[in-house]
């Protein structure tokens, strides 16, 4: 029998839990060449805001041990573009769409946002990026519960589509910021974003990326994300869409037996872009092989 | 179109101290591989070093696509450890290749410039920079054949005579090779740029249709100043570290008067005067 890879992340069905992470993914265009784009649980599209945004200076990545830095700067062409230009073609590709925003001065931008997409047949669901590290800000929102709660009250109050929101890993204690999120309303958390990171060209004595610092992915930060999944997992009621790291199968099943309710595949989309299609596979073989029906049997069946 | 495909290695050996030659088969890729298009290579399985690494398409032979490559790192190291028989992970052809000149050119050219009298086009290879520049000499050498006019004069610089490469190979496409070396061991005795200010005010008369570059970033800030001074258009060829190189995470951004551009997808060939050259 064919096991059931179908989840819920809110009010939406997903066909199976694999997803791409805000960023990797392009505008899934980049990826028609490599894989039936048909095939994933949902699109999660690069952030956008308001405006346009031109992005950071270059250098803007670097490799690292087992992972990468990025300081993109959400590079967007701003919301009004993004729906003439983007959005037609990402709706026809008949997968669960989901548009992640960001703000850049000030959070009301994300009401305005949602107010815009919530009128958008086509889009599925919102992700919240409250956690970009490269904005050149102090602090983010996903850093102070409080402030996190905000966010989310006020674009629940915007929008009746499925709200995600994603937490940035930079925090003291990421189940009190996970709680705010889902005590504000949010349907679903996403977790892990990137971890600041910082890397030095020795020879030249200057930081590799232009900003400094940026934020690192790559299986190096797999075991923290898994953890704080965990952790989260144990606290909240809401599904939980679990990514950092994810390369393969394996470790794309770490984070559902950790309690994810879906996962998404970030980095890896650019070493392998076929990583997500290989895991729906992947993950259908696991259940057959351990003779079980549904794939939410699995979520946070960790033995411990 | 692009493919991701297993390409089996069909040779893979040092041709200069520290320069590899590396031969892939990919009749998918090769069939429509441009000059100035290339490859993103996974080198490695277990994520060390994690990411692929671009390399210019150097050659296309048949079903075959030729790399040159440097060993400068981990990746290329690891690159230069594969054996004959063994796969590659391949991404390609990826990116925006040179644009040739046309037929429609022509009429641009003054009077006196048929028949091989002056070169039509100018190709400015700086050390490493050679690799994506010899399949645009056969490109340029043999689709242009039947306009008469001269193969492309080519000028190849590198630090000393030791890491010159590909001169022989653009000979025999019937290029004329001219040589820069920083230390003088071989051919004119200093940067590759100097030598074409030195060529272009005789090859001026007979106005070269194209410069075509790729280098170091400082040398090809300075083609581009050359090519505004003697009005002949530049495509330049730019490296950048990239994460995806089909476009994917905007890592590779380069500034142009029209904004941030990706180097793997709206390049790595650029028009030189678009690029805010800094440093």
């Amino acid at each position: 029998m064919k096991p059931n890879l179908k989840v819920n992340i809110g009010r939406l069905k997903l066909k199976n839990p694999v997803l791409v992470a805000s960023g990797t993914f392009g505008y899934a265009e980049e990826f028609s060449s490599f894989i039936d784009l048909k095939q994933l649980g949902a699109i999660v599209t690069k952030t956008i805001t308001l405006r346009p945004r031109q992005g950071n200076l270059p250098p803007r990545t670097c490799e690292t041990p087992a992972g990468m830095l990025n300081s993109i700067g959400l590079e967007n062409p701003g919301l009004r573009s993004f729906l003439k230009d983007k959005l037609p073609r990402l709706a026809a590709y008949g997968v669960p769409l989901i548009v992640s925003i960001s703000s850049e001065r000030d959070p009301r931008e994300f009401t305005e946002l949602a107010r815009a997409l919530d009128k958008i047949r086509s889009v599925a669901a919102i992700e919240l990026n409250i956690s970009c590290p490269n904005l050149g800000k102090g602090t983010l929102i996903s850093q102070d519960a409080l402030a996190t709660y905000g966010v989310v009250k006020e674009v629940r109050k915007s929008t009746k589509k499925t709200l995600i929101t994603k937490l940035s890993p930079n925090v003291t204690s990421i189940t009190d910021i996970a709680s705010a999120a889902e005590e504000a309303g949010s349907d679903a958390l996403a977790l892990i974003n990137t971890i600041t990171g910082m890397s030095i060209d020795v020879a030249s004595r200057k930081p590799k990326i232009a900003m400094a610092s940026g934020g690192l992915s790559g299986p190096a930060i797999r075991p923290i994300a898994v953890r704080m999944v965990w952790e989260v997992y144990q606290k909240i009621k809401i599904p939980i869409i679990g990514m950092g790291g994810i390369i393969d199968t394996d470790s794309a099943l770490e984070f559902i037996l950790a309690g994810a309710t879906a996962i998404s595949v970030g980095t890896a989309n650019f070493v392998n872009p076929q990583t997500t299609v290989e895991i729906i596979d992947g993950i259908e073989d696991y259940l057959k092989k351990n003779k079980i029906n549904s794939l939410k049997d699995l979520t946070g069946s960790l033995r411990c | 179109m692009i493919y991701q495909t297993k390409a089996r290695i069909q040779l893979n050996k040092e041709i200069n101290t520290g320069y590899y030659l590396c031969v892939v088969k990919s009749n998918e890729i090769a069939k429509t591989a441009l000059p100035g298009q290339f490859l993103n290579i996974r080198l490695t399985a277990d994520g060390s070093p994690l990411l692929r690494r671009p390399f210019s398409i150097h050659k296309v032979n048949g079903r075959d696509l030729e790399v040159l490559y440097e060993v400068v790192g981990e990746g290329s190291r690891i690159f230069s450890q594969k054996k004959p028989g063994e796969y590659l992970d391949v991404i390609g052809p990826l990116g925006n290749g040179f644009s040739l000149p046309t037929t429609n050119d022509q009429p641009r050219l003054p009077l006196g410039t048929q028949g091989g009298q002056g070169p039509t086009t100018i190709i400015v290879a700086g050390g490493m920079g050679v690799a994506p520049l010899l399949y645009l000499a056969e490109k340029l050498a043999y689709s242009l054949g039947h306009m008469a006019y001269s193969k492309p004069l080519v000028l190849i610089g590198a630090k000393t005579k030791n890491q010159l490469l590909c001169g022989k190979e653009f000979k025999a496409l019937g290029c004329q090779v001219k040589i820069a070396t920083d230390d003088g061991s071989k051919g004119f005795k200093g940067r590759v740029t100097d030598l074409l200010k030195k060529i272009l005010p005789q090859a001026i008369s007979h106005k070269p249709l194209a410069i075509y570059s790729c280098g170091p970033r400082p040398m090809l800030k300075e083609i581009c100043r050359i090519s505004n001074q003697y009005d002949i258009p530049a495509q330049v060829s730019l490296e950048e570290h990239m994460a995806c190189g089909f476009g994917a995470c905007l890592g590779c951004a380069v500034n142009t008067i029209d904004g941030y551009k990706r180097v793997c997808k709206d390049g790595p060939v650029f028009e030189a005067a678009n690029i805010t050259w800094r440093e």
